[in-house]
Formats: structure tokens, sequence, C-alpha cells
């Protein structure tokens, strides 16, 4: 680990009693859902990491509980560090608190956790969907959503599939 | 004019963004416009909603998601290979750097050694890819400002380094050329003439362009004082790349987490502490140069030697040890039907694109098919400051702002 990186680390692991992991050089600490504001206060204010880099989640359904992880990824530009958080979360439709507050392009980032896996943003401004139409139904990104597929119209079944079909008719 | 803010009230639900608009909006005051998704001023699919006081912009609310494309969850069905080709068409105008930034996820992820050859090709085409994005920047964001013959110019210029791109890989754009542990094939022998032509050539042109923008009266009057960000906004905001070092932040990937032997060469990064369009616009001029620099250098040094691991459970053999090697009849089969299974993890790589930070986060869960590939692109972290910049401009500013904040919508959208 880089030994910028390490009173950063010390620090967290006492005030927030977080769990560490690396791999591949890559820094993580696992933090409870409510912590996570005040870890990002603690880490813009005191360990000078300015910037937001990313995001987003990753659904581990059905094979583990609790389901879903959301991935944060900070990175300070005064010592040249980045640094991991996860925050497991429970249940099919959890709620997390918003860092937007804290960085401001959380915003979309957060937008985006709602429209593609459903996690509920608690204190967002504006939580609307972000990529999917406003009227989507269902979350794109969680792995019991399908693919999905259209269904090729040939002339001998054209209209029975178009019966079927989702798209605006008059 | 009530009866306009009823029409809009229905047409597109001012319900679901009354939080976004003043107070004066929803009396009728201020004027609710709707601009795109098909302008041509914003370079692809972006909506944005104005509020607009006579031509002031008030607040502007981008919209986006037009082209999105599900690059994230098909690349979930595909296998590492295969699920390559999908990210030429996340940032359309740097190819390159999307198969890099991916590659070095993979290589990262299995510790797969890339060959030095295979580095500085890699090194060659990113800043090559470089430079053909920012002319496509710089014709669009002078055209935007009514400056015709610039874009002809630079579509010129970009031709050759598409012939060049033509020349290593078969295909203009969509080159898929990286791949997991070095390169598709070497480069043909005609490939260093080719490109120390263009660097012959290219230093005088971007001086013809520096000749039509740079002092011209109309365009500074356009860009100097438009849309000015400042540095705590920008890092408030985790804006990269050149609208960063525009504000006065000195911090580029290749030089702060050098990736591919970037420590091997000698450039500047480009910073101006104004903040504005015009800071902008000279940032990305330079960049080119340096660009070139980088070029330059990692020609004049290339090394001679293989451009692909020998590493055959990640790549597969070559084609002439097919017919004598049963060992590598076996790796090709297998690569080509089942792929490649990295070990379980994730990681996050970033390299610097035109744009920013463009970072991957891959996820393995010890399968032949990535379990989660998530995209941090820049323009979708770059477009978010927008409104922000625009706010108090003209709508013919607002033109400006969102060529110089340089967005590609398959980037935004994904």
């Amino acid at each position: 680990m880089n030994e910028n990186l390490q009173p950063v680390v010390t620090t967290l692991k006492e005030r927030f009693s977080a769990e560490m992991f690396e791999f591949r050089d890559e820094v993580s600490l696992i933090l409870r859902p409510e912590q996570i504001v005040d870890t990002c206060q603690v880490l813009r204010d005191e360990c000078s990491f300015e910037v937001l880099t990313d995001e987003t989640a990753v659904d581990y359904w059905p094979a583990q509980t609790p389901r879903f992880h959301v991935v944060y990824r900070l990175r300070s530009l005064r010592d040249n560090l980045i640094l991991g958080l996860r925050v497991p979360l429970n249940g099919n439709a959890p709620t997390l608190p918003t860092i937007e507050g804290v960085y401001a392009n959380a915003n979309w980032f957060e937008r985006e956790l709602w429209d593609m896996f459903g996690i509920h943003i608690e204190g967002h401004s504006d939580l609307r969907r972000i990529i999917m139409p406003s009227d989507w139904e269902g979350h794109p990104l969680r792995k019991d959503y399908p693919l999905g597929y259209e269904e090729v119209q040939f002339s001998f079944n054209f209209d029975e599939i178009d019966l079927r079909k989702p798209y605006a008719k008059e | 004019m009530p009866e306009q803010t009823d029409a809009f009230l229905s047409e597109a639900s001012l319900d679901e963004i009354k939080h976004l608009v003043s107070e004066r909006a929803i009396q009728g005051e201020t004027v609710l416009l709707n601009m795109g998704p098909q302008h041509p001023s914003t370079h692809g699919v972006l909506r944005l909603l104005l509020e607009l006081d006579g031509e002031v912009v008030v607040n502007c609310i981008p919209d986006i998601g037009f082209l999105h494309t599900g690059v994230e969850k098909n690349m979930e069905a595909k296998t590492y290979e295969k699920a390559e080709v999908m990210t030429d068409r996340l940032d359309y105008l740097n190819t390159v750097g999307n198969n890099l930034v991916y590659c070095l996820a993979i290589e990262k992820l299995c510790e797969l050694d890339v060959p030095p050859r295979a580095q500085a090709i890699r090194v060659i085409l990113a800043e090559l890819k470089r430079i053909s994005s920012h002319l496509i920047w710089l014709g669009t964001h002078a055209l935007d400002l009514a400056a015709m013959s610039v874009f002809l110019y630079c579509f010129r210029e970009r031709e050759s380094i598409l012939d060049i791109l033509e020349l290593v890989s078969g295909q203009r754009m969509m080159t898929t050329y990286i791949r997991p542990g070095g390169l598709w094939r070497d480069v043909p022998a005609e490939f260093e003439d080719a490109v120390r032509n263009f660097i012959k050539v290219f230093p005088a042109r971007i001086d013809e362009y520096e000749r039509l923008l740079t002092k011209n009266p109309l365009f500074m009057d356009r860009t100097k004082k438009i849309g000015i960000l400042t540095p705590e906004d920008a890092l408030h905001w985790g804006i990269t790349g050149p609208m960063l070092r525009a504000s006065g932040i000195a911090h580029d990937l290749r030089k702060a987490q050098p990736y591919s032997g970037y420590e091997q060469y000698e450039f500047d990064i480009p910073t101006r502490a104004e903040g504005d369009t015009y800071a902008r616009y000279l940032v990305r001029i330079e960049e080119m140069r340096q660009a070139l620099r980088i070029v330059q250098q990692a020609l004049d040094k290339l090394p001679f030697g293989p451009v692909r691991s020998n590493n055959r459970k990640y790549v597969p053999p070559p084609r002439s040890e097919l017919g004598t090697s049963m060992e590598a009849l076996i790796h090709h089969f297998k690569l080509w039907t089942e792929g490649f299974s990295p070990p379980e993890g994730s990681v996050y790589v970033a390299v610097e694109s035109p744009r920013g930070e463009l970072g991957v986060y891959l996820e393995s869960d010890g399968g032949p098919k990535p379990y989660r590939v998530h995209w941090r692109t820049p323009s979708f972290t770059n477009l978010q400051v927008l409104p922000l910049i625009s706010r108090g401009h003209l709508v013919a500013d607002l033109v400006a702002l969102i060529g110089t904040v340089d967005i590609i919508l398959g980037d935004v959208d994904r």
C-alpha cells in the first residue's frame, strides 16, 4: 500500500471501524450505509480527497446476501491517491443516503443508481430516471432483469408479432 | 403568456421537473424552451430544457439517455474478447482510448504482461486519436461560432489520421486494434513513414488554425469570459481533462499515474488560469502539440520485438504454430470457443481520454464473461456542470458552451 494512504486508512478504521481489503494494489474499505456521508465528509475535509471519481453498484443476486454493493471511488489530487469504498446493502429495494452534499457530481451517479439498480437514494434533490425513459418499468442492470431481444417480424407472422410489440400505436 | 405554460404542462409534465425551475417559470414570467435532441449544435442527441428570461438563460436542465445502447448490460452477456468491440461504440471519437482502458483493466485483473513494442504502438495510436478527437472538437466548436472554414481544414487532417488507423487495423474508426495482452497484429512497414509524414505536416497546420481563430476578434468576443469555471467548482463537480486544466489545475493521469509507458516520454501539461471558453480552447490546441511530441518520441524509440503477450492462457497463439503444435491448437480452440477466465476480483483502471478521466470498473466472478463492467465516462461527469456555467449567458453562448464541454453522447449515455 502507498505510504500516504496508510494514515487515511488507519483513521477510517479507527473512526468508523471499517474493514479494509486490498486487491491488485487497490485499497477498498467496507462501510455501513449510515456511515457513508460522514466518511466522505472526513475524507474530503481532513484527508484532501477532493474528487468523487466514480459511484456505481454491483448486483450479486442470487448468489450472495447482501444483494447490492455500492462502490465509490475517491481521488486525491494533492497526494495523488485513489481510494475505493464499498457499501453492502440488504434487501431488494434498499435505500442509501445521498452524498450529494459532499460531492456535487454524485447527483447524476446516484440518479443512475436509482435508474439502473432501483437503489432508493434518501435526501436526493432530483431522483428521476436519468438514462431510461421516465415511464420505464424495472431496473435494467439488476441481474434478475433479462437482457431482452426484439422478435423478428416476417411476412407470415408480421401482424401477430405486431400486436404484442411495445411501441406507440394510434 | 399563461396559455403557453399550460400547453407545456401537458406536453413535458412540468410536475416532474417543478423542483428544478424557478418560481418565475411556474408563474409564466420566464419561458421554458425545449432545445434538442435533434439540434445540430448539441453534437449528438442531447436535449436541454431551457428556462429563459428573454434571451438570457436562467437555468438549463440537461436530459440525456437518447443514445443509450445498454453497453454495460450487453457486455455481461459476452466473453471478454467479444465484448471489446462494444467499447469502440462508447466514445466514438476516442475508440483507441476505449480499447486501451478496457484491455488495461483485463491485464490488471489477469496480471498479464504487455511487450514494450505493443505499449509504444498503443501510445502512438492513442495520441493520434487524441489529436483526431480534438480536431473534430475544434472544427465543430468553430462551426458553432460561425467560423465555417476551420471545420473543413480540421477534417482534412483528421482524414490522414484515419488513414493511419486504416493502415494498421483495416478500419477507419471502430478499430478494436488493441487487444488484451498486446495488439491484434504488428503494424505494417508503411506505418512509420505515414506517421512521420503526419508529424512533419501537422505543426504548420495547427499554426494555420490558430491564425484563423486565436487572434480573431469575433472568436474572442464569443469565447472570452464566457462560461467561467472556477477551480473550486471544477473539483466539487469532479471535472477532469482539458476543462479542469483550463481552470488552473494541472492534473493529467498520464503524469499522475502513468500507464503504457507514458513515464518515458517528455511532455508538458498545458494549463490556463482563466477557466473560460477561450482558455479551454487554448489548452486543447496546446494539447495537440504535446500529443505530437509524444508520438514523435515513441516513434523514435519504437522497440523491436513481439506485440502480443506469450501467456497462452489469455492470448491466442500465432497462426503459424497451429499447424505444428497440438498445444497451440488446444489453446486456440479454448480461447475462441469458451474464452479466458480471469481470477475473481474487481479492478478500476483509468486513462486520460481527450475529454478527461475515462475509467472502467471491471469485476470478474472467475467465469469467462465479465460479471460487471461499469464505464466511468468523462462526458457524463463533465456535462453535469453545463447548467452551472451557462446561467446568465445568452442562448447563442450556450451553443458555444456545449461545444466547449466537448461531450460525446455515446460516452454520456453508454
